[in-house]
């Protein structure tokens, strides 16, 4: 007998469904809102070898790298609270996983965007007499942004697919809101494929955006 | 009163983190295994002259990248029992899943790495009278999959870190291995944190191995692709 | 006349490799000097050595009198200069600097390019950069393109603005590194055409350059680097149409752009004639 599909009535749940994307959307927000200033900072002293702190930044950029998203989900949730004692609410424990993570990712986009910088745009900044930090602010950060910025934004695309994880810990974004519709009706796949098609819509739109800015800014470096 | 560390009892346990970390290891390599096979199809179909199988790829491609992997795996976990009648199995949803999902990553790596072999190239084996599957096989890939070696082995990492997945579909791979062995004996600090150094011990020296190998192909070809 | 730029000693190695071994050298205010010799004599390490893009591994720099840098005697009694880096950027702000491949800044216009250093370093205000901006485009013959981006500019029309943007800082000496080396042959004499008139109206300047017929028509000094020395030293009537030294002969006689009976058939003549110089 084959299965009959009944989409209809998961349309019903829609609301909820969609109440946990917002919860996924503010999540991301407040992530990547916690990543991009660690992630800057990090990723100016790991390009420009900063004494002291550069080994500080690479132990800390390359141990988030590799990182697994979930388990740093569980030890934020489960385990640092045992740690601090202090007891964190779900969106703030998996603000802290997907953050840190995201900034480690965030800093080495940073340092790829400095890299790229032409060697004779640093030296005819020097030969100028710019200090470090007027070069940095003026000459090769505005030029690094522009190259960073399409990237960023498939950084944005990682970092809410991560944000689906935080059901894991009871947070109620939109796949553990799906959890419940789907025991409620009894209907899982009918359920998950409309989430996923609710997660390629925002995505997709995400990424398209990144292309459409990459092209544009490309056009104007020429 | 500060905290006391406490790891005895993990070293007890040991046979059953191994048992996880075996099962992790078994997923990880099907996946790997299915996911470059079906990465390599999908590539040569996005690659294609075809606007067809160009179509079928991108689509397959898209879908994959733009869902979250979590969504994929539940989806699989209700579906392949309800449509092919199989019994539902989180080592066989697991698996399927990470497999196309490996798969839609590395046709990226593939397709990137087919662009990144100089129009030269094909030009000359046509002139030598070959097909465009014999151009493909015995000129293109072979010089493009020299290339792609330190993207695979990035994409091999990040496999390996969304094995964990497979945790929320009750696998016992080993993050719910560390879970349940957290609430038996409430120790959920030291647990964690081992299973976050075993993935960091195992991961980063395969991370710095990468990023040598890219620098060595990109000095012997002025540019390695990227996924 | 006073001197802007003294180097006594000057020598540059990368690592157990010498460039530069011992170079002495003065230039005076006004004076037009080139520096001329094979590729791998040393000729850009000298330039780079004076503005510290490179530091020099010994000898002294004075500019406009003053020594840059502190001499500090260690132990065993050798003296080594150490710098500091805001030293730096303030003898780097006194020094105009053109480099082979322009280095505009991409994300700004023309104009901005030319002010962003006043105003940041010097602290004029917009209005008066602007001002002074436009007073050396003007100088550099391109005072049409205060708007555009630099990627909307011929390799000629950029390495001019690179040019204004030296001078903007009003520098007490420019350097010139290989300026038109990098530009297709047809915008190679819009650049010396430039370069020749800041010349003429007393600019100081020292230039590393292959083209001999500029260095004969436009040098008060040509000075013939081989193997990170001075080899020759001299007018260039002198070192380009008499030298003494066999490697010099040796290196004239293998560079067959320069017609020594007519060095006035150059580019550059041209181009001043026809513009009634």
């Amino acid at each position: 007998m084959p299965y009959e599909w009944n989409f209809a009535i998961v349309l019903k749940y829609l609301p909820n469904l969609l109440e946990g994307g917002a919860h996924t959307i503010a999540l991301s927000a407040a992530s990547i809102a916690l990543a991009t200033p660690i992630g800057i900072v990090m990723g100016i002293i790991r390009q420009q070898r900063i004494p002291y702190l550069a080994p500080i930044a690479v132990v800390y950029i390359d141990f988030f790298r590799t990182s697994v998203a979930l388990v740093l989900i569980c030890w934020c949730y489960y385990a640092l609270p045992v740690l601090i004692r202090v007891n964190l609410d779900t969106f703030t424990a998996v603000m802290i996983a997907i953050g840190l993570q995201a900034s480690a990712y965030m800093a080495e986009l940073v340092r790829a965007g400095m890299q790229s910088i032409s060697p004779g745009q640093w030296e005819a900044a020097r030969a100028l007499g710019m200090p470090g930090h007027t070069r940095l602010r003026y000459i090769i950060l505005p030029q690094a942004a522009r190259r960073m910025i399409p990237l960023f934004f498939l950084l944005m695309v990682e970092v809410v697919k991560t944000t689906t994880l935080a059901g894991v810990v009871t947070y109620p974004e939109i796949v553990y809101d799906a959890f419940r519709v789907a025991t409620e009706i009894y209907r899982p796949i009918e359920t998950f494929t409309i989430v996923g098609l609710i997660c390629f819509v925002f995505l997709f739109t995400l990424g398209r955006i990144a292309l459409y800015l990459e092209r544009r800014f490309a056009v104007v470096e020429r | 009163m500060p905290y006391v560390w406490d790891f005895n009892f993990l070293l007890q346990l040991g046979p059953l983190l191994l048992a996880g970390l075996a099962n992790t290891a078994k997923l990880w390599a099907v996946a790997l295994a299915f996911g470059l096979a079906i990465g390599l199809v999908m590539g040569i179909f996005r690659s294609a002259p075809s606007a067809i199988l160009r179509g079928i790829g991108t689509v397959y491609v898209e879908a994959i990248r733009n869902t979250p992997g979590l969504v994929q795996l539940i989806w699989f976990f209700y579906a392949i029992p309800i449509l092919t009648g199989l019994q539902s199995s989180a080592w066989l949803a697991s698996a399927v899943s990470l497999s196309l999902y490996t798969g839609a990553y590395s046709a990226e790596i593939y397709r990137a790495g087919i662009a990144s072999v100089e129009a030269g190239q094909w030009e000359a084996a046509r002139a030598l009278g070959f097909g465009y599957r014999d151009q493909m096989r015995y000129v293109v890939l072979p010089q493009a999959l020299m290339r792609m070696i330190p993207a695979f082995g990035n994409r091999a990492i990040e496999l390996a870190k969304a094995t964990t997945l497979a945790s929320t579909i009750a696998f016992g791979e080993l993050l719910y291995t560390a879970k349940t062995i957290a609430e038996d004996q409430l120790r959920p600090l030291e647990t964690y944190t081992a299973i976050t150094l075993i993935f960091t011990a195992v991961l980063l020296p395969v991370s710095y191995l990468c990023v040598r190998l890219e620098r060595r192909v990109a000095r012997n070809n002025g540019g390695a692709p990227r996924d | 006349m006073t001197e802007v730029l003294r180097l006594e000693g000057l020598t540059k190695s990368y690592g157990a490799t010498p460039v530069l071994k011992g170079v002495d050298l003065t230039v005076r205010r006004g004076e037009t000097v080139c520096v001329i010799g094979a590729s791998g004599s040393g000729k850009s390490t000298l330039l780079r050595c004076v503005n510290f893009l490179g530091y020099p591994t010994a000898g002294r720099i004075y500019l406009e009198g003053k020594l840059v840098g502190r001499e500090v005697t260690d132990r065993a009694g050798v003296a080594t200069m150490r710098y500091r880096e805001s030293e730096l950027c303030a003898v780097r702000a006194h020094v105009g600097m053109v480099f082979q491949q322009f280095n505009l800044f991409p994300h700004m216009t023309v104009e901005e390019n030319v002010m962003i250093a006043p105003i940041k370093i010097r602290g004029l205000s917009r209005q008066e950069a602007r001002k002074r901006a436009a007073l050396h485009l003007d100088r550099v013959g391109i005072p049409e393109k205060a708007g555009a981006f630099p990627g909307q500019l011929s390799g000629g029309q950029q390495q001019r603005v690179a040019i204004a943007r030296a001078l903007a800082m009003e520098p007490a000496i420019m350097l010139f590194d290989e300026a038109t080396s990098a530009l297709d042959p047809e915008l190679v004499g819009e650049v010396l055409l430039a370069m020749r008139k800041l010349a003429q109206e007393g600019t100081t300047m020292l230039i590393v350059t292959h083209e001999l017929g500029f260095a004969y028509n436009v040098a008060q000094r040509v000075i013939y680097l081989h193997e990170g020395t001075i080899h020759e030293e001299g007018t260039p009537e002198q070192v380009l149409v008499n030298p003494t030294k066999p490697r010099t002969q040796d290196f004239l006689r293998g560079v067959t752009t320069f017609r020594m009976p007519e060095p006035r058939l150059g580019p550059v003549d041209q181009a001043s004639t026809s513009k009634g110089a």
